[in-house]
Order: structure tokens, then C-alpha cells, then sequence
């Protein structure tokens, strides 16, 4: 399935890039999955999406969990835990 | 129910008479005013820039108000938080609430500041003379957000 991804702050000057559209393999059904097939890209996307890394995850622009389950033409967001106020 | 993120200043007065003006029925206002320090974690800050996630932030923000809504009696509020470029002593973010009584006012603009740390998508990065840095999420404000659970 197609999706939408976008990269925020810090994750974003690491990756080099602020989203990409993604065509998704099948079997990438939730955001646990989705963060385990971007860490599977290569070492830059090891090291920005590995276990080790804190990120949080917004699905169509609200705050989603690991569980959150992803459908086509959803806008996928990933971020270091928010800092503002 | 104002919500606002903008790259301008704003007034504080300007913001608090609007948010009482014409409405004999608010008792009590209270309002969080937040800052850009010199300081952070033991660096000197020249510079900090505020970044966002344009569409998500205001809808964010209306959340946590509704949220605030539903559990104070809460007559109006104005959020206003900045983005892009700011120096020491440069407001960053405005909560104010009005109520007919102090306690719903003073309790829903510190939840709606709780929340609006861990849960509006917002992200600082400072200039220090190190270097530029982002500034990392302490875990004081997941904590402050747990008590209202």
C-alpha cells in the first residue's frame, strides 16, 4: 500500500530528508511494523529507526502507539519526543 | 477559544483583555507565560528555533483544550505558541484561561500547559556556542503530564 511519511526535527536532519511517498510490502500493518521495515534500509536507517532510538509517531495527524494500525493514503509521521512550550 | 501559531510576538495584555472583554460572567483568569532562558543544561543560549508540524500542531492544541473543557468549567482560552526564530527572554507560548472562579482557571491552564509539553508537536533546537543542538524531552515533563491521569 502507498502511505505518506514525514520526518520531523532532529530525525529529519538525520535522514536528510523531510518524507517520502512509500509503497509499503504487505505484511507492514502497524507502526511497530512500519518502524521495523525503515530500520531494515540500510545502517542511516538502522541507526534513526533502530531499537535504541526514542521516536514518537503521529497517523493523519494524531499522536498514534507501536499498535496504531496503518491503511492506504495514511500520513505517517516520525519525531523525537516534542519539546515546544 | 483562540489558537494560534505564529512566527509574530504578542501582547499579553492585548490577549488577556480580549479574552474577558464583553463577558461579565469570567470571575477569574489565570495565564502561563513561557520564555526562551540563556541558559540550558549548563550552555549559554544565543538563539532557538522552533519547529512544527504544520496542520497536526493546531489540531493538537484544540485537543488538549478539549480535553481541559471537559473537566473544568471553563468560560474561554487563548493558546498562542511560537515558531521559527527567538532569543533569550523572547516569549515562546501564551495559556490563559477564563473562569468565574480561580480554581477551574488556575487547574486547566496548568493541565493544558502539562499536555501541550509531551503531546503538541513542537521541537526546539538552540544555538550554543558549541554548536547547534536539539534540545532533548526530560522526562520531569512526562511526569508532570502523568499527575492528571
Amino acid at each position: 500500500m502507498k502511505v505518506k511519511l514525514l520526518f520531523f526535527a532532529g530525525l529529519r536532519e538525520q535522514l536528510g530528508i523531510a518524507g517520502e511517498a512509500a509503497e509499503l510490502p504487505a505484511g507492514v500493518a502497524t507502526l511497530r511494523d512500519l518502524r521495523a521495515h525503515l530500520a531494515a534500509r540500510g545502517p542511516q536507517w538502522q541507526a534513526a529507526f533502530g531499537d535504541g532510538r526514542l521516536l514518537r509517531a503521529a497517523v493523519n495527524q494524531s499522536m498514534a502507539s507501536p499498535e496504531t494500525a496503518i491503511a492506504p493514503d495514511d500520513e505517517i509521521a516520525f519525531f523525537p519526543p516534542v519539546t515546544g512550550g | 477559544m483562540k489558537i494560534a501559531v505564529q512566527r509574530e510576538p504578542f501582547g499579553i495584555d492585548a490577549e488577556l483583555d480580549a479574552l474577558s472583554r464583553g463577558n461579565a460572567a469570567v470571575g477569574a483568569m489565570a495565564a502561563f507565560v513561557g520564555l526562551v532562558r540563556d541558559q540550558n543544561d549548563g550552555a549559554a543560549i544565543g538563539q532557538m528555533t522552533l519547529e512544527h508540524y504544520p496542520g497536526m500542531t493546531e489540531k493538537a492544541i484544540a485537543a488538549i483544550v478539549e480535553e481541559a473543557r471537559g473537566r473544568w468549567e471553563i468560560i474561554d482560552c487563548t493558546v498562542i505558541h511560537r515558531i521559527g526564530e527567538l532569543r533569550p527572554a523572547d516569549r515562546i507560548v501564551l495559556v490563559a484561561v477564563a473562569s468565574a472562579h480561580r480554581g477551574d482557571a488556575f487547574a486547566a491552564c496548568e493541565f493544558i500547559m502539562d499536555y501541550l509539553k509531551t503531546r503538541a508537536p513542537f521541537w526546539k533546537k538552540e544555538v550554543t556556542p558549541q554548536g547547534a543542538r536539539w534540545v532533548e524531552a526530560r522526562d520531569s515533563d512526562d511526569r508532570a503530564a502523568e499527575r492528571w491521569r
